[in-house]
């Protein structure tokens, strides 16, 4: 009896542990991508389709022949978006051979952010994470891609320059900014104060506490200042919250804009009619059904039963952030083969040089099926965000539609607050910058 | 046969008052301080150290801590997440604002500033019990929270309110591979389990075993109950701050306050409630199952369906992860409402008769 017992608990142990060591080495030939989703908690309808569109796009490139050749495998891990279970899948992921990591989260990046460089693995946030890791002489390792919450910030101000008929007609305007009391929130915040600055606007900033169920003290102080427009910068169960106040408060969604994370079809859906007009700045895609690369994989993925998720959701905004997140991984090894030898499996650093030497033209956006959906991008050790332009669209009641022409943010503002934010960093980390000699390799 | 005291007579004071009374249960734990400083070293993987080594070490640190003032004390705190962060956080400050600031001294003061905020949250424990001081310690996460969200200082004026270190090193020692960070949480863990276990078997520990029996009787007896609920709330803060310290500046490297969330503050509770309260043993037990359960059954599951050919799907994973985990919480409280550490003394018991129970 006793014996038995211990054998059980014997063999139990053994199993246990094997599981927890077997970490299963990266076979040749294989592309291994790590992809850090959450499909479960209070931002798992947000965190769903950018994991699908993800997970689709790396299907798509095997269906496409894989990188020159090399196949691409994949493995997800569930952070449900709190930073230690983020911290675990990365370590789990990155003895599996990960090459480049997408934490989907500004609490994660800022995190990984402190380990990549040791363990010389490239992070891609594309469209989320620090605003001066743009600086590649400092942030080394990081690739806020496409754009940065700046950029986002910088470009809705545009945008209501523009409605308004310039930007000295800001003067006297009220803009409230009503954030996510998280990192992620608050990245908006020097880029509008310095804006305000400049135009001499009035900035109101409430924040919502995570994750954001709770507004009616938030919207209760905008019923009473009444400011002029509303910049949202949500994530998940906020976003919906927050339209169902502002409905509930009478302000007009038309004077709403959101940042990519508060412009999808979750965050309206259940709103539905009464969002009509909300608008939200995009990470240069938006809503694609009609684009190449959708009908694409709907063909060769949904149409075999390979598809991950819904086929109705697949052309969805942060569907298409996932695949368009994908995607640049993809060509950051397409373009670390280019140098290091084409039908290669890279390594970290590898991948790292690839994506600072990214130079996606309008042709081989045509080509892969992005046509319309994405504009060229070039990465430089200097420029790890390689594009910083945006569009505006807003919701119709049944679909997003395009609102404005493409914005590009103003490098005279961005620059010097990329350059000062990224020394400040350097500094407080006693890091010296990249020499121009460190850049060539 | 084996665990048998027999024998092993006790002619001195000394050895009557020694911490394990039984020489086996000494060696026991003098190996166990060796495998975990010299073969632990050398056997774990980057992964295991990192993931799940030093989470399970750091947390056991807080768990001790909150089993002093729960489970040895009696005052139920749900504010160690935000102890937590006041250590982490005035760590950091102490880390970068002073130069040339030694890393163990700035996790102290951490575990200091820590006290202070623990003594402060614990002045209502001299008029509130029970359930009601639980709410009173609630305030403590919820103004934690507050605070380091919106007063820029903490953070050293951070605009995104996120705040990191690095390059960390004791007197040259560099604390940057997964083995030397280990060892430095090992370090801190044994030092505060000794202090731990013999401040409870001392005269203050017996004091708060006392309030927490029954307050008016310890009282009667001459114990001022200011003195002892203060000081449970000061040493357990000081242990739950230096713990904070750590999660931060050891495992995270960069964090914000939703790293020591609610969520932080119930997860060391139930650590003290499974693990088993008034219990040294307990804390270990408890942390154990909580960081390490949860990312074996992760792991674990979809190699398990595997071998009935099912493929797990991440969601699927992710809620059966909980779902299993919550139900193994309610068994394990049925079995042994205790808690681990009363489980493992009846096996010590069991095995004292082995192989002749009568």
């Amino acid at each position: 009896m006793k014996l038995r017992h211990l054998a059980i608990a014997a063999a139990t142990a053994a199993t246990l542990s094997g599981a927890l060591l077997g970490n299963a080495q990266a076979q040749a030939k294989e592309q291994f991508f790590p992809v850090l989703v959450y499909r479960t908690g209070a931002y798992a309808p947000n965190g769903v389709p950018w994991a699908n569109g993800y997970v689709d796009y790396l299907k798509l490139v095997n269906q496409r022949g894989g990188i020159n050749g090399v196949k691409v495998t994949f493995e997800e891990c569930e952070t449900g978006y709190a930073t230690d279970r983020g911290v675990e899948c990365y370590e789990r992921l990155k003895g599996k051979g990960a090459t480049v990591f997408q934490p989907l989260s500004t609490g994660i990046t800022f995190a990984l952010t402190e380990k990549a460089p040791v363990d010389k693995i490239p992070l891609i946030t594309a469209g989320y994470g620090r605003s001066e890791s743009q600086d590649g002489s400092v942030f080394k390792w990081n690739f806020p891609l496409a754009g940065t919450y700046w950029v986002a910030a910088d470009t809705i101000i545009q945008h209501i320059a523009k409605k308004e008929g310039g930007l000295d007609k800001l003067k006297g305007k009220k803009i409230a900014l009503v954030y996510h009391d998280s990192p992620f929130g608050k990245e908006a915040i020097p880029l509008a104060q310095e804006r305000a600055k400049m135009h001499d606007f009035e900035l109101q900033m409430l924040p919502v506490t995570a994750p954001g169920v709770e507004q009616k003290a938030t919207w209760l102080q905008i019923r009473q200042s009444r400011p002029d427009y509303v910049m949202l910068w949500g994530w998940g169960v906020m976003n919906s919250t927050a339209l169902k106040e502002a409905q509930a408060t009478g302000y007009p969604r038309e004077k709403m804009y959101g940042v990519w994370w508060a412009g999808a079809e979750p965050d309206v859906k259940d709103v539905g009619a009464s969002a009509k007009g909300y608008n939200a700045v995009m990470l240069q895609h938006g809503a694609e059904k009609q684009s190449a690369i959708v009908k694409e994989i709907l063909d060769k993925l949904h149409g075999k039963a390979l598809g991950t998720g819904s086929k109705e959701e697949v052309g969805d905004v942060l569907y298409m952030r996932g695949v368009q997140s994908a995607f640049y991984a993809v060509e950051g090894v397409r373009a670390a083969q280019e140098r290091f030898g084409k039908g290669k499996v890279m390594n970290g650093e590898q991948v790292r040089w690839g994506l600072e030497n990214l130079n996606l033209t309008q042709a081989k956006l045509d080509a892969l099926g992005f046509k319309d959906v994405l504009r060229p991008l070039s990465t430089s050790c200097q420029d790890h965000m390689g594009s910083a332009w945006t569009r505006i669209h807003s919701w119709d009641g049944s679909k997003f539609v395009w609102a404005s022409d493409w914005y590009q943010a103003d490098e005279m503002i961005i620059k010097p607050m990329v350059k000062s934010a990224a020394a400040r960093y350097a500094a407080e980390k006693k890091l010296t910058p990249r020499t121009p000699a460190d850049c060539q390799s | 046969m084996l665990y048998r005291e027999n024998g092993q007579f006790k002619t001195s004071y000394r050895a009557d008052q020694q911490i394990f009374t039984i020489s086996q249960d000494r060696w026991a734990i003098i190996a166990l301080v060796a495998f975990a400083a010299i073969a632990v070293p050398l056997l774990a993987d980057e992964y295991q150290f990192r993931a799940i080594l030093i989470p399970f070490l750091i947390l056991s640190l807080a768990a001790l801590g909150v089993n002093i003032l729960v489970g040895y004390c009696g005052q139920i705190s749900l504010g160690s997440g935000a102890f937590m962060a006041v250590g982490a956080y005035m760590a950091y400050n102490s880390y970068v604002r002073i130069e040339g600031m030694p890393l163990i001294l700035a996790l102290l003061s951490g575990g200091f500033f820590a006290t202070l905020v623990g003594m402060a949250f614990g002045i209502p424990s001299l008029r509130v019990k029970g359930l009601y001081l639980a709410v009173a310690t609630l305030a403590a996460q919820f103004f934690c929270d507050w605070t380091f969200l919106r007063v820029g200082w903490f953070t050293n004026n951070n605009p995104s309110g996120s705040v990191s270190v690095s390059n960390l090193s004791v007197l040259g020692w560099s604390i940057d591979t997964p083995v030397a960070k280990y060892l430095f949480c090992l370090a801190f863990l044994v030092t505060f389990g000794l202090l731990a276990k013999n401040l409870v078997r001392g005269a203050i520990g017996r004091e708060w075993m006392a309030i927490r029996d029954m307050d008016v009787a310890a009282a009667v007896i001459g114990i001022r109950p200011m003195y002892a609920k203060l000081s449970a709330f000061a040493v357990s803060s000081f242990i739950v701050g230096v713990a904070g310290g750590l999660w931060g500046f050891v495992h995270l490297g960069a964090w914000e306050p939703a790293a020591f969330s609610i969520d932080r503050s119930f997860q060391l509770l139930f650590m003290v409630i499974i693990g088993g309260m008034g219990s040294i043993m307990g804390s270990f037990f408890g942390a154990a199952f909580i960081v390490l359960l949860p990312i074996l059954l992760n792991q674990l599951l979809p190699w398990a369906g595997g071998l009935v050919g099912v493929s797990v799907s991440t969601a699927a994973l992710s809620h059966t992860e909980v779902m299993i985990f919550g139900a193994l919480i309610v068994w394990f409280l049925i079995v042994e409402p205790h808690g681990l550490a009363k489980l493992w003394s009846i096996a010590k018991q069991k095995l004292r008769i082995w192989p002749f129970p009568h």
